[in-house]
């Protein structure tokens, strides 16, 4: 199948990639776009590492193929620098020790946002529970999830 | 894990949606269960049509004592309260549980639905509901009871040529009462084992028992059922005692 222009904005910029409608999001990211924070792990929607913000919503972009991203507003890893929220979880990461070898970071920080701004009341459980679709091989979890309560908490206080 | 190569359609419109369908195009609803299956070659369509942007696709609407959820309406927005009243908090607990959010933002009940997975939670719990399947064909709509949608492992009463547009369901008394129960060793995993049952009023207990390698079992009258007596058709011991479980798990629930 032919190359087609599909025109998107990711991380405010617009853009307009050549791609075969079979080319997934994460592979238009990283191989058309250089945005190569967007990691790749299962490829079939398992794994979370992929996790970017699709239309203001986090979403597998393994899964999501270029045709389907035609006029879509895509914010990738890359494009959370100013956030607030980011920073904090950033910080949060650190404090706790919630990386190794950082594969699924970047999957696992969108996740976590949209945990902190959707369920600002989320106990230890729930928070467990929105990260199951995230995997990690490294920490355990255990980094994670503390660094997560913690953006939580300092949120509660102010 | 790259998809073979496939032509992508988006219609603007429902006529445009059949007329590609009947030229052999692949519906795709949010593409949370095609998607992985194009990457895995399970499914080589030559062409997709992307339902998404279709006009009413996706929303949900009270009509008197009936509520219309367009089958684009997302899992994401179900559990956020898209559905109104005591319905609306029943399923919103189903679909709190279904994949992951990232999944849910993007995945659909008519496509879940439609897809027909067995261990797919609304193919488990939609035909526990008095509703119907709005099937759209080159003649109009026509409505197929929830009960009787889902026919085997991924096949529907849908024929050829029609898509689904919407799933219809009554508006529930706050007394309705609900039971769900489903085996996942992780959340966000396919069931390995779902019952539910839901009692109205003045009404005989329905029964649905999924997960299964057939089509979801429903039991109009659930009174007084022997749930050993159900699961005897399975043949593997481990599933065999999910179901079990499962069945016994709602019938106390809803107790």
């Amino acid at each position: 199948m032919t190359r087609r222009p599909i025109t998107l904005t990711v991380n405010g910029r617009a853009e307009t990639v050549l791609a075969e409608p079979r080319t997934h999001l994460a592979d238009l990211l990283r191989g058309e776009l250089l945005l190569t924070g967007t990691h790749i792990g299962c490829e079939h929607g398992v794994c979370g590492a992929c996790t970017v913000e699709v239309d203001g919503a986090p979403a597998r972009s393994c899964i999501l193929h270029a045709g389907a991203c035609e006029g879509s507003g895509i914010r990738t890893i890359e494009g959370f620098d100013a956030d607030p929220v980011m920073a904090a979880l950033r910080e949060a990461f650190s404090a706790e020790h919630a990386l190794q070898c950082g594969y699924c970071t970047p999957g696992m920080l969108v996740t976590a946002r949209d945990i902190v701004l959707r369920l600002p009341e989320a106990d230890e459980a729930r928070v467990r529970e929105e990260l199951a679709g995230n995997l990690c091989r490294c920490t355990g979890y255990r980094g994670i999830v503390h660094a997560i309560l913690r953006v939580l908490a300092e949120r509660r206080a102010t | 894990m790259k998809p073979a190569a496939f032509d992508y359609a988006r219609p603007a419109d429902w006529p445009a949606a059949l007329a590609l369908l009947a030229g052999g195009a692949r519906p795709m609803a949010g593409g949370q269960s095609l998607g992985p299956m194009l990457n895995l070659r399970l499914a080589q369509p030559e062409r997709v049509a992307d339902l998404r942007h279709l006009p009413g696709y996706a929303g949900v609407e009270v009509q008197g004592e009936a509520i219309r959820i367009g089958a684009g309406t997302t899992h994401a927005a179900i559990e956020d309260g898209a559905v109104p009243g005591r319905l609306g908090a029943i399923l919103a607990g189903v679909a709190r549980r279904i994949a992951y959010r990232p999944v849910r933002n993007r995945g659909t009940i008519g496509g879940s639905l439609a897809h027909a997975d067995p261990a797919a939670d609304w193919v488990a719990v939609l035909p526990a509901f008095p509703g119907h399947a709005v099937a759209l064909g080159p003649y109009g709509e026509r409505r197929i009871p929830l009960a009787r949608f889902v026919t085997g492992v991924f096949e529907t009463a849908l024929a050829p040529g029609e898509l689904l547009r919407a799933i219809e369901l009554p508006v529930l008394p706050e007394t309705a009462r609900w039971s769900h129960w489903k085996f996942c060793r992780k959340p966000g995993e396919f069931s390995k084992a779902t019952a539910c049952l839901l009692a109205l009023p003045d009404a005989p207990p329905r029964l649905v028992l999924a997960a299964l390698d057939t089509a979801p079992l429903v039991i109009e009258d659930a009174t007084g059922l022997d749930p050993a007596a159900l699961v005897t058709s399975i043949s593997d011991p481990w599933r065999r005692r999910l179901a079990l479980t499962a069945l016994r798990r709602v019938l106390e629930g809803a107790a």
